[in-house]
């Protein structure tokens, strides 16, 4: 393979962060580019002209857009190590439906937490909490939500881990009271280099999003 | 019924006709349960906690949320058999996009167009209206979305079609004058037995809308 692939992203990005863990999980040396979404660079355009967003992996030059999307190609790219999925069809269904659970539920509602005040954000928290109490009640006593294995819901979910703190900050809660198995489960996400390696630090995160709170609200 | 599948699903619903085509391309027998949306089932309930909404596949008595992984499942149970799924994992990747995007650019619009009226419709119409001129674009002169053969996107959309008469009589919306690329690719998917026996009638839609425009909305 002549060239590496590349990855367009964003530092804070949840979203990005899960191709990272993704294509590390698998071992694949990739070329991280930084995207100024204040001036998106031709490549990305280029390569997602739909909804001009990142992540995106261009892979012997063919892009492939959507995060949970990118988390998918990478694991049916490079399949021989760390499967992502288990081989049975529900079990894949499971996994499919909880990874999409987080992008409906979790998403919006953990917006609202740290990007929004007032009313907003109380109705984010009460989602947010719901929602959280959803996701430890699947992963009940399983130490991934893959069972044995770090899978594919552990990677849509863990990325947003290092926006906890974040969370607690600006919406004034602890997540470990609401839900102290999920708190469990991230740290032990974290001792994966594939998860320590493409997480940003918790507290660059707390700065990003005060300076956005600053800015926005 | 050996492989003990039910689907529990609202006969118009553009999602539930996925599953049936899926099931249907593949072969499959299952019992077909309606939903009373207003009325929702204790076994719709009990399926489905988190989002209660059709449709719900039952296989063996466990259940498959969300139409277009019901329809990944049913590909990967009967692998062999009219596959919705390409092999090579780019051009699956590609599937999965626009099956993405269908989702994430219809939904709102589409419920707007048929259950609102004034600037919320307009809204909603200019908005499917750019959905439409994207996907025809994207269908270009292929045969199906995927290329030549019938798949999963081709499935992620089709149901649409029977709302298109709805949405251009409620909505005033002009669809087959425009989007002919579109119309030909639906017409070619109704000669699918999966697809035609899955859709129902547009004039049914239609008329089904109609009468809970003027109930609910006070509209003749």
């Amino acid at each position: 393979m002549a060239n590496l692939p590349i990855l367009l992203d964003y530092w804070p990005s949840m979203f990005g962060m899960r191709a990272r863990v993704a294509l590390r999980e698998k071992g694949v040396e990739f070329e991280y580019r930084e995207e100024d979404f204040s001036n998106k660079s031709p490549l990305l355009l280029q390569s997602n002209p739909i909804h001009k967003k990142i992540p995106v992996l261009v892979h012997n030059g063919k892009p492939v857009c959507e995060s949970l999307n990118v988390v998918q190609y990478v694991d049916e790219a490079w399949p021989e190590k760390n499967p992502f999925f288990p081989s049975d069809p529900y079990g894949r269904a499971q996994a499919r439906f909880w990874a999409d659970f987080v992008d409906k539920k979790f998403t919006d509602a953990q917006f609202k937490v740290w990007g929004k005040k007032g009313e907003e954000q109380e109705a984010g928290k009460n989602e947010f909490i719901e929602a959280v109490k959803i996701l430890e009640s699947e992963l009940g006593d399983k130490p991934y939500f893959g069972g044995d294995s770090f899978g594919y819901v552990d990677i849509s979910l863990i990325t947003f881990s290092s926006w906890f703190q974040a969370y607690e900050k600006f919406g004034n809660f602890s997540i470990e009271s609401e839900s102290p198995k999920l708190i469990a489960w991230a740290k032990r996400c974290m001792e994966k280099e594939s998860v320590s390696k493409s997480l940003p630090d918790s507290e660059k995160i707390v700065a990003y999003a005060a300076e956005y709170r600053k800015n926005n609200l | 019924m050996a492989e003990e599948i039910i689907l529990l699903d609202y006969w118009a619903s553009m999602f539930g006709m996925r599953t049936r085509i899926a099931l249907e391309e593949k072969g499959v027998k299952y019992e077909y349960r309606e939903e009373d949306l207003s009325n929702k089932s204790p076994l719709l309930l009990e399926m489905n906690p988190i989002h209660k909404k059709i449709p719900v596949l039952i296989h063996k008595g466990k259940p498959i949320c969300e139409s277009i992984i019901q329809v990944q499942y049913i590909d990967e149970l009967w692998p062999d058999t009219n596959p919705i799924l390409p092999s090579d994992p780019y051009q699956r990747a590609q599937a999965r996009f626009w099956a993405d995007y269908i989702d994430k650019k219809t939904y709102v619009p589409c419920k707007a167009l048929w259950s609102e009226t004034g600037e919320k419709q307009e809204a909603a119409k200019m908005e499917f209206t750019e959905v439409l001129k994207t996907l025809e674009s994207e269908l270009g002169d292929k045969k199906f979305f995927g290329g030549n053969e019938f798949g999963l996107v081709d499935i992620a959309f089709i149901g649409f079609y029977s709302w298109f008469r709805t949405y251009e009589e409620v909505a005033n919306l002009t669809i087959v004058a425009k989007f002919p690329k579109l119309i030909s690719w639906a017409q070619r998917c109704l000669k699918r037995e999966s697809v035609a026996k899955a859709l129902p009638d547009s004039d049914k839609v239609l008329k089904s809308v109609s009468d809970h425009r003027k109930i609910v909305l006070g509209i003749d």
